[in-house]
This record gives structure tokens, C-alpha cells and sequence, in this order.
């Protein structure tokens, strides 16, 4: 019997939901965490950022009036899909991080528990985060959290995929679309994690994923007008205050937190970072 | 031809609408449209890449030749008046954008634009003939005319009887064009031709040449209503007539395409196409026209992009 030539993996961008390769055709190789080649990835450019931006501005009105209960069953059933491909995320968070395949283990079992976590917020925000206020009149007032819209998220650059998950789930757990640019240097979980979406039952455009150099990327989607709010948690430090003065020429919401320990318990700081407030008066006993 | 002239069409091709059999005989004669060649060029022009300033000129150029549109039955005065707002000034953050070359409307709602373009210099565009289906008796389609015409339009847009048409009853269409351009007095006449309903690029050059021996000063590719609308191949096949047409009468007659035409990126492609395929001449909101609504948007919102040197958004825009 002759020897099988193994067939490896074009990793793509995830657009839509498609997978094309980036607009501009480059790629840029991919090597684990003692400088070995694992793959060639799709090395994103400006336009399709922009491209990014329109799919998860036309999917955002469907994903945003689903109700908290549909986004929820969705977001179980890609938790479900993640269970699924655990082995193939471990492998990849070991070469990636150049973790030993128990702490990788550990990890990827700790993304699909936050993952589930998130599922779980859904239907349960607007109960913690809104409010029946007290007003002096024969009005009811309540406070509503809705979702602000595109988020721009820079993607953590040390933690592929535990990282990713919890910055992901709270931005489309609470009905906005999100335009991910991938950890630089370890990208290939999140391009899984796009198979794995595009598998689930999330409408395409909800979650876009670009894999290439952040900094190259970073100030075209902080500076895009279409964009409501920018996580730039996994922005280069020398970058962040011309990355906060782009995104303030259009009023978006800016999420500016150090990484934190993303195995420690996450609390609801990025569930409430992307929603806004809308207050609602109505006439009483009419 | 040296001595060309301008008013009356040349001898040869007065003989061709003498009768419905010399007109089917001309038709019938021009050279068959090779579908592959045509379709093939189109791609090939609309991977041509137009940068900076040049998009910048294209883009307010296209500007200039939006007919901006509403054609609907929910359509009210409100709506037609902030139309023509917004074709006096599409974007009133930038004063210096182009006007559009005309608002075009139901010809009921034509009374409305006149008012509120007063004083303007764009065109009052206005469907006629039963549209979009046509489907109605002469008569009826002359009154449609007139009464666009005597409420102000400067511009009417016809329909052709496409099922005289696909049934080879040529005469009927060229003689109903005919009448409606009499109907039209002053106002220029489009005629649209309604090309996802035509069936072959061969259809589609008979039919405009039949609409430039009639008289039509513009052709037009289609209602917006019927599916595939505008495409690329098609306009060049009406974009090589006109320049026929030119070559042997002198005379420059306009193309409209219109329906399905939503982005900056598309209205780019149709202007290459326009400069290669008619001529420079015809970069012209008097001999090119987009019929569209959504485009003018687009359009306004890469123009910001282009000054300002990053994406810009919808939110930017009027809804319309």
C-alpha cells in the first residue's frame, strides 16, 4: 500500500457566511508557538474589512429581533457543534499557545462551558440589566437593553480560543453582529470556530471572522462610520490611543479593557459594554 | 457619410419603415449579436479598476445622471416631495455635490415635482403608456401621455408592447412610439424596452433600433418591475446601437439603464462601458442616464469615503 499524502487545510476568511479568501489574495504563514509552519492563513486587507462591515450590517435587523429565547437555542446549538469538534480545537490550541494537551484540553472545555454561559444570559439581560422605574406621574416607565449594533472586536492575541469565545458570546448573546479580527499570530481556532458557527444555526453575516495583521486592520474598523461599538481588547498597546481617536470621529462605543484571566469567572462587564438603554414612558389607566 | 443629416432619418432607412415588411426585412438584416463576445467584453471592462480623482469624477459624473425614481403604488405627494429634495440637494452636508438629471415619477404625482423642483434645472421625468405591462389600448396610452405632458413633464418614459414585439408585429410598435412622441410635443421621449422580457441580445438590438427609427431620443433597458432589469451585456448591445445610429445620422440618442443598478462599483462598470462601447460624448447626463433609487445613496456614500479616507455608513444618508 503507498503512503497517503495527508490533505491540509486552506484556512479562509468567513464572510457572510461563505468562506472566500481575502479580496487582496495574500497569505501569510502560520507557525506554532516554537516557530514551526502549521498552515497558510488568509491574510485580510482593508476592503475585506468592509465587506465584513455590510454582511453584519444586513444581518444584524434579523438577528437583533430574534427573540432572547430563538438567539439563545441558537447559541446552545453552537456549544453543541464546539463539543462536537473538541479534539480538532485541542490540537490546534496545543500547537498554537504550545500548551501541553491537558492544559489545552482544559481550555477548549472551558470555551464551550463559557460559550453555554452566554447561551444562557440571552433571555436573562434585560431582566438584570432593565428596569420598571419609579416616576412621579400616572406613567410606567421601564428601561429596555437593546443591542447597539456592529461591534468591531479586536480578538485577544494570547488566548485563541478561550479568549476569543469571551469576547465573542456577549456581543452576538445580546442580538448585535460582530466583525472578529482574529488573533494575529495564533488565527487558526477561530477559523474552526467559523466552521463551527457556520454549521450552527447562526444566520450568515451575525459573526464574521478575519484572520491577517491587526494592525493593518485595526484603524480601518475603528474608524468605519458603520460600526456602533470597537472591543479592543487584543489591540497593540502603541496603537490604542489613535485606535480610541478614530472610533470617537463616529461616536462608537469603546470597550478599552487589559486582558484579563480568562479562565476566572467573567461576570456580565461585556454583556452590558454593547447594549444601550431605551427608556420607555406610557400613559397609566388608559 | 459626408453630408449627414440631422432632422430627417437617411433614405435608406426611411425606405426600412415603409412598410411591415421592409421594417421586418431591416430587422431581421442587422448582424446577429454574438452572445459570448458581448457577455465576454462586458466582464472584461467591468474589471477595470478607476481610483482617486478619477472615482471621484465618476462618481459625481453618475451623480449628475441619476434619474432619481419612485414608482410606487404606496407612492404619496410626502414622499415625492422629499424626493425632489433630495434631488436638488443629495447631500446637504456637501453643497458642491451635483444635482441629479431628473426625478421621474407616476405621471399623477408629476404636478407635485414640477411644484417642488420650481425654479430647478432637472428634468420631470414621467412614466406613461400603462406602465409597466403597457397592456392597454392606444388610445388610453396617448392620454396617459398627454396628461404627463400638459402637468409638466419634460421627460416621458413609454413602455413598448412587448407581446406585439415577440410576435413580429413590428409595424404596430414602431407606429404606437410614433404616436406617443407626437403625444410628447416638447418633451423627450425614452422608450423603454423592457429587456428581461426580450429573450435574446438579438431582440434586444432589433428593438432598439426599432425605438431609434421611431424617433425615441433615449432607449431605455427596462420598467425596474420585471427581473433580470439592467445588466451590463444588455447596455452595450443598446450602447452599440446609439453609436450606430451616430455613425450613420449624425445624431447622438441616449441609453437608460435602469432597474437592479445599486452601487457605486456598478455605476463605475456601466460609465467605462458608456466611453468604450458609444464614445467620451455620450459622458453626458443628456445622452446617459441611471434610472435608480438606492444607487444615489450608494453613490453619496462612497463620495464621503473618498474625502474622507474612511468607510462611511448608511446612517450618514437619507432613508428613503
Amino acid at each position: 500500500m503507498s503512503d497517503r499524502l495527508t490533505v491540509s487545510k486552506t484556512y479562509k476568511l468567513y464572510l457572510g457566511g461563505a468562506f472566500p479568501r481575502s479580496e487582496s489574495g495574500r497569505t501569510y504563514p502560520v507557525t506554532d508557538a516554537r516557530g514551526r509552519f502549521l498552515a497558510n492563513a488568509a491574510q485580510a486587507s482593508r476592503k475585506d474589512v468592509r465587506e465584513a462591515v455590510v454582511a453584519a450590517r444586513a444581518a444584524f435587523g434579523k438577528w437583533s429581533r430574534a427573540t432572547a429565547y430563538n438567539r439563545g437555542q441558537v447559541l446552545y446549538r453552537v456549544a453543541e457543534m464546539l463539543e462536537g469538534r473538541r479534539e480538532q480545537f485541542c490540537a490546534e490550541v496545543a500547537a498554537g499557545e504550545g500548551v501541553p494537551a491537558k492544559r489545552a484540553a482544559a481550555l477548549v472545555d472551558a470555551a464551550i462551558d463559557r460559550w453555554v454561559w452566554y447561551a444562557g444570559w440571552t433571555d436573562k439581560v434585560a431582566t438584570v440589566l432593565g428596569a420598571a422605574n419609579p416616576v412621579a406621574g400616572p406613567y410606567f416607565s421601564f428601561s429596555l437593553p437593546e443591542p447597539t449594533g456592529v461591534v468591531g472586536v479586536l480578538a485577544p492575541q494570547g488566548s485563541s480560543l478561550l479568549g476569543l469565545v469571551s469576547v465573542l458570546a456577549p456581543v452576538i448573546a445580546t442580538g448585535n453582529t460582530a466583525v472578529v479580527v482574529t488573533s494575529q499570530d495564533r488565527p487558526l481556532p477561530a477559523v474552526t470556530l467559523a466552521e463551527v458557527l457556520a454549521t450552527s444555526d447562526v444566520p450568515g453575516g451575525v459573526v464574521n471572522v478575519l484572520t491577517g495583521h491587526t494592525a493593518e486592520l485595526a484603524p480601518w474598523l475603528a474608524a468605519h462610520a458603520d460600526v456602533n461599538a470597537v472591543d479592543l481588547v487584543g489591540a497593540p498597546q502603541e496603537l490604542r490611543a489613535e485606535l480610541e481617536r478614530a472610533a470617537a470621529g463616529s461616536v462608537k462605543r469603546v470597550l478599552r479593557s487589559a486582558e484579563p484571566d480568562w479562565t476566572a469567572e467573567p461576570g456580565i462587564t461585556r454583556l452590558r459594554a454593547f447594549l444601550e438603554t431605551k427608556t420607555v414612558w406610557h400613559p397609566m389607566g388608559v | 457619410m459626408s453630408d449627414v443629416q440631422t432632422t430627417a432619418a437617411p433614405p435608406e432607412f426611411a425606405d426600412a419603415t415603409r412598410d411591415d415588411t421592409a421594417l421586418r426585412r431591416f430587422l431581421h438584416g442587422l448582424p446577429g449579436v454574438d452572445q459570448v463576445g458581448v457577455e465576454q467584453r462586458a466582464a472584461g471592462l467591468a474589471t477595470r479598476s478607476i481610483k482617486k480623482d478619477s472615482k471621484l469624477w465618476a462618481i459625481d459624473t453618475a451623480i449628475s445622471m441619476v434619474d432619481l425614481t419612485t414608482l410606487e403604488g404606496a407612492d404619496t405627494e410626502g414622499k415625492v416631495r422629499s424626493l425632489c429634495a433630495k434631488a436638488r440637494r443629495p447631500d446637504p452636508d456637501f453643497p458642491d455635490v451635483p444635482q441629479v438629471g431628473a426625478v421621474c415619477v407616476y405621471p399623477d404625482m408629476v404636478a407635485t415635482a414640477v411644484k417642488a423642483l420650481d425654479g430647478a434645472d432637472i428634468g420631470i421625468a414621467s412614466v406613461a403608456t400603462a406602465f409597466p405591462s403597457g397592456r392597454s389600448s392606444l388610445s388610453i396610452k396617448l392620454e396617459d401621455t398627454r396628461m404627463a405632458v400638459e402637468a409638466g413633464a419634460t421627460e416621458i418614459d413609454m413602455v413598448i408592447d412587448r407581446g406585439a414585439f415577440l410576435s413580429g408585429k413590428y409595424m404596430r410598435v414602431f407606429e404606437e412610439i410614433r404616436a406617443v412622441k407626437a403625444a410628447c410635443g416638447s418633451a423627450h421621449l425614452k422608450v423603454i424596452l423592457e429587456t428581461g422580457e426580450l429573450a435574446t441580445y438579438d431582440n434586444v438590438r432589433r428593438a432598439s433600433w426599432l425605438a431609434l427609427l421611431a424617433g425615441g431620443d433615449f432607449i431605455k433597458t427596462s420598467t425596474g418591475k420585471v427581473s433580470p432589469a439592467a445588466t451590463l451585456p444588455v447596455t452595450h448591445v443598446m450602447l452599440q446601437a446609439v453609436h450606430d445610429w451616430h455613425a450613420a445620422t449624425g445624431e447622438h440618442r441616449g441609453v437608460k439603464p435602469a432597474g437592479g443598478i445599486r452601487t457605486t462599483k456598478d455605476a463605475i462598470r456601466y460609465l467605462v462601458a458608456v466611453h468604450e462601447v458609444a464614445g467620451p460624448a455620450w459622458l453626458d447626463p443628456h445622452l446617459f442616464r441611471f434610472g435608480a433609487s438606492s444607487l444615489l445613496n450608494d453613490l453619496l456614500m462612497q463620495r464621503r469615503t473618498q474625502l474622507a479616507g474612511h468607510y462611511s455608513g448608511p446612517d450618514y444618508v437619507t432613508v428613503d
